[in-house]
């Protein structure tokens, strides 16, 4: 990648977390393409919505529970990270369902901000057509 | 007869395959990604509560809690059992069926 080149960068999830990998292995891409200073979003669709619930407990499945680590991604400069109102709805779920995932603007002193948000099919679709590079999860 | 579901039914069609062979008074028990479907207000809710009126589901309880759901979403009738009641299932019934 050359120097002084920012690229918009999409990781599209679309599966639940824990029953495969695809969930966590998409959350160690983006920890690491975080190094790269690009432009970064991620996007849940589908059962994607089911990696950023709360309350998550995985102490009886025998598996480390990786949902508190969305909260860190704000630390990395992730900010954006949009979920399709339709499959909430699909799915009986709303946006209160969701963990409350913040970052600090430094643009505005440091001011918590909601880091999700929740776009329609038709807005995903502008923001997926405006990317540079997709990765899918 | 038990059968098992561990796949998102919005996701793959395991659980529609196996509400269409499952006969009336077997047992089907939800695991692992399968749990989603059992929550209320989804867009199959409704195969769930006819399926309902002659088989009995149940939902892994240790499965809805790793995704962050809790027990009072679920359709009403579906019954949750941890691992133990699992083994129960497996036991009481003469075979089990999982739709992978």
């Amino acid at each position: 990648m050359s120097e002084g080149t920012i690229k918009k960068f999409m990781y599209v999830n679309r599966k639940p977390p824990y029953g495969t990998v695809y969930a966590l292995e998409s959350l160690e891409v983006v920890l690491i393409g975080a190094a790269f200073d690009q432009d970064v979003s991620l996007a849940f669709i589908g059962d994607g919505v089911y990696q950023i619930t709360k309350g998550q407990s995985t102490s009886d499945i025998g598996m480390k529970n990786f949902s508190p680590t969305y909260n860190a991604l704000g630390d990395y400069d992730i900010t954006k990270l949009y979920v399709e109102q339709e499959s909430l709805t699909e799915r009986g779920l709303s946006v209160d369902d969701l963990m409350d995932i913040v970052y600090e603007d430094e643009d505005d002193d440091w001011a918590e901000k909601p880091s999700i948000r929740v776009v329609s099919r038709a807005e995903l679709a502008d923001v997926i057509a405006g990317q540079d590079i997709l990765l899918n999860f | 007869m038990l059968h098992t579901v561990n796949k998102s039914p919005f996701e793959r069609n395991s659980l529609d395959a196996c509400l269409g062979l499952a006969k009336a008074g077997s047992a089907i028990l939800l695991i692992e990604d399968g749990v989603v479907g059992a929550i209320k207000g989804t867009t199959i809710e409704s195969k769930l509560t006819e399926t309902m009126q002659s088989s009995k589901i149940y939902v892994l309880g240790p499965d809805l809690a790793a995704r962050g759901l809790s027990e009072d979403k679920l359709v009403d009738g579906i019954q949750v059992v941890d691992y133990g009641g699992f083994v129960d299932l497996a036991a009481e019934n003469t075979a089990v069926q999982s739709w992978l």
